[in-house]
């Protein structure tokens, strides 16, 4: 299992937590200390999308999110349960403009997850989405020193 | 930490100070201030941005939001910012080329292009 996983109701209050927990985790596991900007926003990125995602799909179910130490990595994973459509079955046009506006958030989210991280996964499917965030951490002798 | 903010009019420019974190919870009372500030005929906001501990893309969102509104009113929006790991953000999303940045309120209230 995960070192450390956390579930929350999806609320956007929730989320600053998101980041304090993964951020204190980040550093035990050794990523170093510059990076740890960068992990917290990239988590809140990742939750503030699920959050929005759950919401306007009416999900009541939790926003999971896992903190896996490796030997070598510390990496996250943000799972949503929203059922995502296929970039191709997005709509153009007046009926749609909504559904645009919301896509264009959560295309921001993710422009700036990009821009962060080096090692990012994203996969989607009809049961939901996940977000794979991974950075690399010093060996515990080097982060003693 | 929750978000503070103040207002104040400096000449024609209203300088908003926000202070704290800006992100999904407390991004629309950021929103609800410029709206209303807007709304009250201010068109040249002034954002200082020195004391934000925290911004992440819904508070860019709503920043943008600020700017179209102000713009529609041939209005201006500058911002105040000199922490690094703020202006990160707006240069890796392209925004730095959007928003007038400037290193403090003075040189912001005194820019006219």
């Amino acid at each position: 299992m995960a070192t450390v996983e956390l579930r929350f109701s999806a609320l956007p209050e929730h989320v600053r937590t998101a980041r304090l927990v993964a951020a204190a985790v980040a550093r035990r596991a050794g990523v170093d200390e510059a990076v740890l900007d960068e992990v917290r926003l990239a988590v809140g990125e990742a939750c503030s999308r699920a959050v929005g995602l759950h919401q306007s799909s009416g999900i009541t179910a939790p926003v999971k999110v896992a903190l896996i130490e490796d030997e070598k990595q510390f990496s996250i994973e943000v799972g949503d349960e929203a059922p995502h459509a296929a970039p191709a079955e997005r709509v153009a046009g007046g009926a749609a403009a909504d559904a645009d506006v919301e896509a264009e958030e959560d295309e921001m989210g993710l422009a700036v997850i990009s821009g962060l991280v080096d090692d990012v996964e994203v996969t989607t499917g009809e049961n939901g989405g996940l977000i794979r965030m991974s950075w690399p951490t010093a060996p515990p002798a080097a982060a003693l020193a | 930490m929750d978000l503070s903010l103040s207002t104040r009019t400096v000449g024609d420019r209203t300088v908003v100070e926000v202070g704290g974190e800006i992100d999904v919870y407390t991004a629309p009372k950021l929103r609800e201030q410029l709206v209303e500030l807007v709304n009250d005929g201010n068109f040249h906001l002034v954002v200082d941005m020195e004391g934000v501990d925290f911004l992440d893309s819904t508070g860019l969102g709503v920043l943008v939001g600020g700017l179209k509104r102000v713009r529609a009113h041939e209005g201006s929006l500058r911002l105040v910012c000199n922490q690094e790991r703020i202006l990160k953000i707006f240069r890796i999303t392209g925004l730095t080329k959007v928003f007038p940045i400037h290193t403090s309120v003075e040189e912001a209230v005194a820019a006219t292009d």
